[in-house]
């Protein structure tokens, strides 16, 4: 696997942690050795929705790679309430459904992001180090100009 | 069965692929089939409703999921292990949640459901219902088989407006 300069975090030069959180083990796997070839520590992991926030508030993790379609709690859902309770989170939605209104949603919930599965390593790459560079507080879909 | 609605299935399936086996991918073969469906190795289906309704079975040999599966560093011995079944059923939802991101694109709407594993003798019923076109896609790893078997239920909502009558 192709490794990636390491992203570190702004603030003390720390590796990036990060949770994943899809209700599929192959697809968390398979993020959790992409972010590893980005210089990236996993902090947590989560199955659906519900799992997503409790492991959001243990771990606090830099970022958030977001699965929509799960059991229990679809991940908008999750993004509006981790982002009610934390505004700086910084989470990217990573789905194979990548209707516009989908999109959308998850923006104006506050998702930094989106990411059409199959992820494409290079991509997901320059996304997490504009994620990690952008100080907005929240996302504003049509306001910012997004990478590719 | 109309080939339009097909080709979002078929090209996004060849984009997958080509992503997930890292080599070139071709279709090789194109049948239509009204028996049951032999199953080839390990195979997920994912079924939709809405204005187009059907299903799609998505058919890995062992080496092509094997290979998949080998990229996260493991390695499998038997196809029916649960990483195994998680790889084909994560990649049939990847194969259609983009290609009804086409047709949502179009103006159709429907809901996907939840991919289930089949077994030999599922496969051999599901194929029983309906007329399913199949492709094999030839990678450097195996074949990959498409099972796809779709009615047109409704017209698209720009479709519905009536012409004016003078």
């Amino acid at each position: 696997m192709k490794q990636f300069e390491p992203l570190t975090r702004k603030s003390d030069e720390k590796p990036v942690r990060y949770l994943i959180v899809d209700d599929s083990v192959f697809a968390r796997k398979s993020l959790a050795r992409l972010v590893e070839s980005f210089g990236g520590e996993l902090a947590g992991e989560a199955s659906d929705g519900v799992s997503a926030i409790a492991e959001y508030e243990r771990t606090k993790p830099d970022i958030v790679l977001m699965d929509i379609t799960m059991p229990q709690m679809e991940g908008i859902e999750a993004v509006e309430r981790i982002v009610q309770e934390h505004p700086e989170a910084r989470i990217v939605m990573v789905s194979s459904v990548g209707y516009q209104d989908n999109i959308l949603a998850a923006l104006q919930k506050g998702a930094r992001h989106f990411v059409q599965k199959p992820v494409k390593p290079d991509a997901l790459y320059e996304i997490i180090r504009y994620v990690l560079n952008d100080d907005a507080v929240t996302a504003s879909a049509g306001t910012k100009e997004l990478p590719q | 069965m109309r080939m339009d609605l097909i080709q979002p299935f078929i090209g996004s399936l060849d984009a997958v692929l080509a992503e997930m086996m890292q080599s070139p991918v071709t279709i090789a073969d194109l049948s239509m089939e009204e028996q049951g469906y032999q199953r080839k190795g390990t195979a997920a289906v994912v079924a939709f409703r809405g204005q187009i309704e059907g299903r799609m079975i998505l058919d890995m040999d062992p080496a092509a999921a094997s290979f998949v599966v080998g990229q996260l560093g493991e390695e499998p011995s038997d196809p029916s292990e649960p990483i195994v079944l998680e790889a084909v059923a994560e990649i049939a939802n990847m194969v259609i949640g983009n290609a009804i991101t086409q047709l949502n694109d179009r103006g159709f709407e429907f809901k996907v459901l939840p991919p289930a594993f089949l077994t030999e003798e599922q496969c051999a019923k599901a194929g029983q219902d309906s007329e399913a076109t199949i492709l094999r896609f030839e990678t450097a790893k195996g074949s990959v088989y498409l099972n796809i078997a779709m009615h047109y239920l409704a017209r698209r909502n720009h479709e519905r407006v009536p012409a004016a009558v003078s």
